[in-house]
């Protein structure tokens, strides 16, 4: 083995700044040509560049003109959003990004199913919560209930919370679909 | 009939070269094999594009962008699905982080046959997806025409690029519907040229106002083309203020301009260093920040207003906070600067007795001569390898290509260059092994220059197979070996930043260079002295073919200006020779 030359340590010529500015929560509309291949290059896109996805829904909005909107709710300092809206923007098959959070307060809406297991006490204090939450009953067996609920995000997680002691087994959830408050529509032009 | 004539129907492979062909492609670069034999066969049956025989599909990327960044066309690949495809991915991501238009066709496996591991299938899109600016795999007929034609569009539109077209060998023989590039219109994919009125105006208050400004302009100039330099020239010399550039931009503005201060960033020069550390404003066009030339990042130009100016929405503000940025085309944008900044006599408004302060200041700088190094009459150093191939070739008009390494810098560093498309290196990927194709494929673009590869005897090695080649296709192109008997620039980094450990930077067991270059039948030339040197620089430029030239230079000279590890631009290592302060005056 090769003896160390001299006793100075092994120094670096990249400089990493750690970020300063606090982290948001952003939900951004990305509106695209529904090609193959898009939605794996703007996940691609987060990955390769380490920006953070919370939740992501993405379907087709215009069938005639093939057009998908995905709905990203993302986190990150202002400096990294705005990134993550060029980065995106910049994309050949992407006709538009708004950052709804930059733009008001959007209307978001999450739907769960949510299937709980159970019989006596717990069954009937599923069922009260359930209205309580207005979720809806869409499936009925002897021993369990399938509920339907929507709303923010926060309420469906509430929700979910609330059923885990009373028997919760499973739970599917759609992301958020999100949209800008007032008459402006969000264009793909 | 209508006037609208009939629709011509051809096979995909004749798709594929009609499409070449009305786009204006002469050359292309490739590698045959089973996915891609159909074009190959109709490529045989005509005489209008020209077929380059690369001996590595890594080779004919570097070959397609040395022929675009040159020539200012895109450069074309063609090469066969599997491992001719994944050869490809180091040139696609080489051409993407530098910005250089090509569109590589890639053939695939048969439609009925994608997914189920056939002989020579692979991912093709999947894998370069993150190495393209855009890419598509084709799976009718009739979208080949159209595909080819946005490929081109892509490639060549907003901050230019690579792009794959990936055909199933099926679509090829199948016959479909060609379509014209004129009916081809982008649907989603139409970049900012113009830039932002109110954003110029803001950019030529802060220009006026200004103290201390600086010029930093990057590869983007040269891509967005000649009326982009001569703007640039122009705004330049107009507003006296100094101008530095990244390795990519250089040829831009002019070396032997008095208001040129050389390269900046890690191993930029002094003077331009310290302008860019103590200006009050800064102009970046067509640069994006790399981290080799920011250095640390918070102490990068201290207390500076910039103003950016970038086609790439991405590249403004992602490194640096930018005071002004400007979206759009640098052309576009630095004519209409120069125009209003004649409009507005805004020379009359500069603060002159600022400027001549601050010029006062960057000649004080300057005197320190921070590129001087140590003369040797018993041995070749590589600066002065470089010196002399520029005293004794620039008059030619040469394009020049280089690997990566030391002799990168110094060819950055000592060879002056005035011109634009002049200099083709790999600078965002540091691509070892670019040199050589890249070469052959600039003296395709440009028969009538003298093109030179100025290599390492690390770099060379990584595509020395494309010396066949040149032969073959009669690229008689040079190639000048900075021979040091080291991975020199990992060398460096070892002496300097890890304690001396030269861990495998030392070149063992390398060819007899001669007799390579003879093997290849090249003319080979081997130098050792330094009075030899001119007579064999004049004998290789002479020599009507090409020439391997391995200069064997000093072994363990370092390239400075350095600016080592954390520091700020300030805080640069300078080598020996170096006037102290006190010398220089500062
Ligand atoms: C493909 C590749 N592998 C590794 C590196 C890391 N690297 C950068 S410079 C260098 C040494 C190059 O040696 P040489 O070509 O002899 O040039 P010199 O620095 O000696 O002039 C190496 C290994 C690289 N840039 N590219
Ligand atoms: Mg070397």
């Amino acid at each position: 083995m090769n003896k160390p030359a001299t006793g100075i340590p092994p120094a670096s010529a990249y400089f990493i700044t750690p970020e300063k500015e606090r982290e948001e929560l952003h939900t951004l509309a990305v509106v695209v040509d529904n090609e193959p291949g898009v939605l794996a290059r703007i996940i691609g896109l987060f990955s390769a560049r380490g920006y953070n996805i919370e939740q992501l829904t993405v379907s087709e909005t215009e069938h005639e003109r093939g057009i998908s909107r995905i709905t990203i709710v993302c986190r990150g300092t202002p400096h990294t959003l705005n990134q993550i809206r060029a980065q995106l923007s910049r994309l050949v098959p992407v006709h538009s990004v708004a950052d709804l959070t930059l733009m008001g307060d959007p209307i978001e809406r999450e739907l769960a199913l949510v299937k709980v297991v159970g019989e006596g006490e717990k069954r009937v204090e599923a069922l009260r919560l359930a209205d309580a939450f207005r979720a809806r009953v869409v499936d009925a067996h002897t021993g369990s209930f399938v509920f339907e609920i929507t709303g923010k995000s926060r309420k469906v997680d509430q929700f979910i919370e609330l059923m885990k002691p009373l028997g919760l087994i499973e739970v599917v959830r759609t992301g958020i679909a999100a949209i800008s408050r007032g008459p402006k529509p969000l264009r793909a032009d | 009939m209508t006037d609208k004539a009939q629709p011509e129907m051809m096979t995909g492979a004749e798709i594929v070269l009609r499409a070449l062909k009305d786009q204006g492609v002469k050359d292309i670069f490739g590698y045959p094999g089973g996915a891609v034999l159909p074009i190959y066969d109709e490529l045989f049956q005509q005489d209008e594009l020209n077929h380059i025989l690369v001996r590595h599909e890594q080779g004919a990327v570097h070959a397609a962008e040395g022929y675009a960044r040159s020539s200012g066309k895109v450069g074309v690949v063609m090469v066969t699905s599997g491992p001719g495809a994944t050869n490809t991915v180091t040139g696609l991501t080489d051409a993407l982080m530098d910005s250089i238009p090509v569109v590589v066709i890639t053939g695939q496996v048969p439609t009925t046959l994608i997914g189920t591991d056939a002989f020579q299938e692979c991912d093709t899109v999947g894998i370069t997806r993150p190495a393209t600016k855009h890419n598509y795999l084709v799976k009718d007929v009739n979208d080949i025409a159209r595909t080819i034609h946005e490929a081109f569009y892509v490639a060549t539109h907003g901050r230019p690029g690579p792009v794959v077209v990936d055909i199933p060998k099926d679509i090829q023989f199948q016959t479909g519907v060609y379509v014209p590039p004129e009916e081809v219109k982008h649907r989603t994919y139409h970049p900012q040229v113009k830039g932002d009125p109110a954003a110029i105006e803001q950019a030529l208050e802060l220009m006026a106002n200004a103290k201390r400004p600086i010029f930093y302009t990057g590869g983007g100039v040269i891509n967005s083309g000649m009326a982009a330099v001569e703007a640039l020239r122009d705004l330049v010399k107009a507003t006296g203020f100094p101008i530095t550039s990244t390795l990519m931009g250089l040829g831009a503005f002019p070396a032997s301009n008095e208001q040129w201060l050389g390269m900046l960033g890690m191993h930029g020069t002094y003077e331009a260093n310290l302008a860019m550390h103590g200006c009050d404003v800064m102009i970046a066009v067509g640069a994006r920040f790399d981290d080799r030339i920011t250095g640390k990042v918070d102490a990068f130009a201290p207390g500076s207003k910039k103003i950016h100016i970038d086609i790439d929405p991405a590249s403004i503000n992602k490194v640096v906070h930018a005071d002004v940025g400007i979206l759009g085309d640098c052309g576009h944008v630095l004519q209409e600067m120069l125009r209003l900044w004649h409009e507005k006599n805004l020379s009359e408004k500069v603060d002159r007795e600022a400027l001549a302060r601050w010029w006062n200041q960057i000649d004080v700088w300057r005197a320190r001569d921070c590129l001087a190094y140590q003369k040797r009459k018993d041995a070749i150093m590589p600066q002065y390898a470089i010196e002399r191939l520029w005293a004794l070739t620039h008059e030619m008009d040469p394009i020049i290509t280089t690997d990566v390494g030391q002799h990168q810098m110094w060819t950055a560093q000592y060879y002056r260059f005035d011109a634009p498309r002049r200099l083709m290196t790999s600078g965002g990927l540091g691509t070892m092994g670019y040199g050589l194709p890249a070469a052959l494929g600039a003296k395709a673009a440009n028969r009538d220059k003298p093109v030179i590869c100025i290599s390492g005897d690390g770099s060379i090695q990584m595509n020395i197979q494309e010396l066949a080649t040149a032969i073959h296709h009669d690229l008689p192109v040079k190639v000048f070996l900075l021979n040091n008997n080291y991975l020199g620039m990992v060398r460096q980094w070892q002496e300097l930043l890890h304690g001396n450990r030269f861990s495998e930077s030392y070149v063992e067991a390398q060819p007899d260079f001669l007799a390579l270059a003879e093997a290849y039948h090249w003319k080979g030339m081997h130098v050792t002295r330094p009075d030899e040197l001119d007579d064999a620089i004049r004998e290789m430029m002479a020599h009507d073919g090409p020439v391997f030239m391995n200069v064997q230079v000093v072994n363990l000279a370092n390239c400075f200006p350095m600016i080592p590890a954390g520091q700020p631009h300030n805080e640069m290592l300078l080598g020996e020779e170096v006037k102290s302060a006190e010398e220089a005056g500062v």
